[in-house]
């Protein structure tokens, strides 16, 4: 019925778009393993910084790219400033009031986009858009290689952060003993603020490499935000290993079944996936025993 | 805590229905979608407020009423009435369907809000991509006034029907407030270990709370297919119900009787304030809510009611301690 070819094709897109989900999810993982909380607001901040570099490509005519640059530091900025001065304060640290004030982020973000965007999704024009890279009789989309081969290189740059700088170091601390960080001399705010931090950055080189082949739109980090937390779940909770399999696997996961089952019910998959997973091992592949 | 007794419910109810034979045109609709929103908060208090299970996936629920009362009448002809106890009881159905799963594996916290999330999406893709339900196009219910079918020239009698639902929902709230399970359940939400140990069986107790909460929402999915007469996936299971059942019952005071039905009263009553105000800029009374959220999580945790209380509104003496 299908052709090998055009099953290769699908399934290693999906891997590479799978990639970029992968990235999402790597700071929402982050942010689970250290602060111990579930980001609610992730997906609106991915719109956030999906509409910055919209807005320095299609306003300042800058490479989608390029814009990475200037979006992370100021998605790091903003993510530094939200967990500091707004959920940490606002949540009592309470489980159940970090999820409710991440949630009314999400909602209050969302909808501020709505109001100064309106509904319309908006796309831009590059050069990547259409381009293909052949491999052998393969075509492949030239954004989602792209997006692939950065998303390696942050996970990479990311563990090198978590081991060998003294942040890093912090961090894994406040993860592994909150009281006893504390004890030595580290902020726990501090560092709570910087993993919610960098998460957000991570959000920032997600943006600039869906752009090229895909649109935003007020709604479109919803759309991300439960397939993000599926391979957060699938992949292990903290575990970053677990979030870039987990990503890779559901990439592949949602290119089969929308191959076979159609775009609608294709992400029937995901959620299944989801709630299996959730049910059977909470802990996913990676995640340590509860 | 504030325990209202049976009679000042009883009066806050009268009153209700007195200022609805006074309303008309866009304030009598938006009081009867007040009560929908309520008697679906009502639901999520339950499980969300006093066995303190925080649902993401309340639209589950809702939808499942809101499909039931549609289909069984277009597709079936069945009586509104019949269709309607057919609804609560497929919530009941649906909510101890999601409890056993869930709760089986000791969901909690974050994990049963997703979950409870993801439920309801795929609620909603199955209800969009199925014939039976009407697919994308979803369903238009026959306009017929008159008593046997839950429809009404006067609109206020809706709003009475509405209002009987709430009433009932403060009823289960109150008497939960006053029985052994609403004791369990509190319990189990402040150590569930401990009410463990202490012989409470931990798993029966959650899934008839989830049924309760699954009926009283399904309850308001039907009254709003009945009412607006039309329902799609989106609107039947989408995360709007969800979030606007939780925000009612956490604003209005989570684990409080009156806190779901003031918290709907006020932040519905805000939401149409800010769209006059800001002259239909979408998104703007979403905004509004989402602000009041994080606000009353930061200084008021305990809701409007608690807030109430503290700023010296007090009941009398004898109410606090009926």
């Amino acid at each position: 019925m299908y052709s090998p070819q055009i099953v290769v094709e699908a399934l290693l897109n999906g891997l590479m778009l799978g990639a970029i989900y992968a990235l999402i999810a790597l700071g929402l993982t982050l942010i689970y393993g250290v602060l111990h909380i579930v980001n609610f607001a992730h997906g609106a901040l991915l719109t956030v910084a999906m509409f910055m570099v919209w807005l320095a490509c299609a306003q300042y005519g800058m490479d989608p790219y390029l814009a990475i640059l200037f979006v992370a530091p100021v998605m790091f900025a903003l993510g530094y400033v939200l967990q500091r001065f707004i959920i940490g304060p606002a949540s009592h640290g309470k489980d159940n009031g970090i999820l409710l004030v991440t949630l009314g982020l999400s909602i209050i973000i969302e909808n501020a986009l709505l109001a100064a965007f309106q509904s319309d999704t908006r796309t831009i024009t590059s050069d990547y858009s259409f381009r293909v890279v052949e491999i052998g009789p393969l075509l492949l989309s030239f954004p989602r290689v792209v997006g692939f081969g950065v998303t390696i290189a942050t996970t990479l740059l990311l563990w090198l952060v978590l081991h060998q700088t003294d942040i890093g170091k912090a961090i894994r601390a406040v993860a592994k003993e909150k009281l006893g960080a504390s004890l030595v001399g580290i902020s726990v705010p501090h560092v709570y603020a910087m993993t919610f931090a960098i998460g957000c950055a991570c959000l920032a080189v997600a943006a600039g490499l869906l752009m090229p082949s895909f649109y935003v739109s007020p709604k479109t980090g919803a759309a991300f935000v439960l397939v993000a937390f599926t391979i957060v779940v699938l992949g292990g909770m903290g575990s970053i290993p677990g979030a870039l399999i987990g990503g890779l696997l559901i990439g592949v996961v949602e290119a089969a079944s929308s191959l076979f089952l159609g775009d609608s019910l294709g992400q029937i998959g995901i959620f299944l996936i989801f709630i299996v997973t959730l049910l059977v091992r909470p802990t996913g592949l990676f995640g340590a025993r509860a | 805590m504030t325990r209202p007794r049976l009679a000042t419910l009883a009066i806050i109810v009268v009153a209700l229905g007195v200022i609805a034979f006074a309303l008309s045109g866009a304030l009598l609709n938006l009081m009867i979608f007040m009560m929908i929103i309520a008697l679906a908060a009502q639901g999520w208090n339950i499980l969300g407020g006093y066995a303190g299970l925080s649902s993401f996936g309340h639209a589950a629920f809702f939808g499942a009423g809101a499909y039931a009362m549609a289909v069984l009448q277009t597709r079936f002809g069945v009586n509104a009435w019949v269709a309607l106890v057919i609804g609560i009881a497929l919530g009941a159905l649906v909510g101890a369907f999601i409890g056993f799963l869930s709760f089986r594996s000791g969901l909690k916290g974050s994990y049963f809000a997703l979950i409870t999330l993801a439920f309801a999406e795929v609620a909603r893709i199955v209800a969009n991509s199925t014939n039976f339900t009407g697919g994308a196009a979803g369903i238009l219910l026959k306009l017929q006034n008159g008593l046997p079918y839950l429809q009404f020239a006067d609109r206020r009698y809706f709003l009475l029907i509405a209002l009987g639902f709430v009433a009932i929902g403060l009823v289960v709230s109150w008497w939960l407030e006053h029985s052994r399970f609403g004791a369990y359940l509190v319990a189990l939400r402040e150590n569930e270990q401990a009410a463990q140990a202490l012989g409470v069986d931990v798993f029966a107790v959650k899934m008839k709370a989830i049924a309760i909460s699954g009926a009283l929402t399904a309850a308001a999915g039907c009254l709003y297919a009945q009412n607006y007469l039309f329902i799609d996936a989106n609107v039947a299971f989408g995360s709007w119900i969800s979030i606007e059942a939780l925000f009612a019952a956490i604003v209005g005071g989570s684990g409080t009787v009156l806190g779901p039905l003031i918290g709907a009263i006020v932040l519905l009553g805000l939401g149409e304030l800010t769209k006059g105000l800001s002259h239909g800029i979408p998104g703007m009374d979403l905004m509004v809510f989402g602000v009041i959220l994080v606000l009353s999580v930061a200084f008021s945790p305990n809701g409007l009611v608690m807030l109430m209380k503290s700023l010296g509104l007090r009941a009398p003496a004898k109410e606090r301690e009926a």
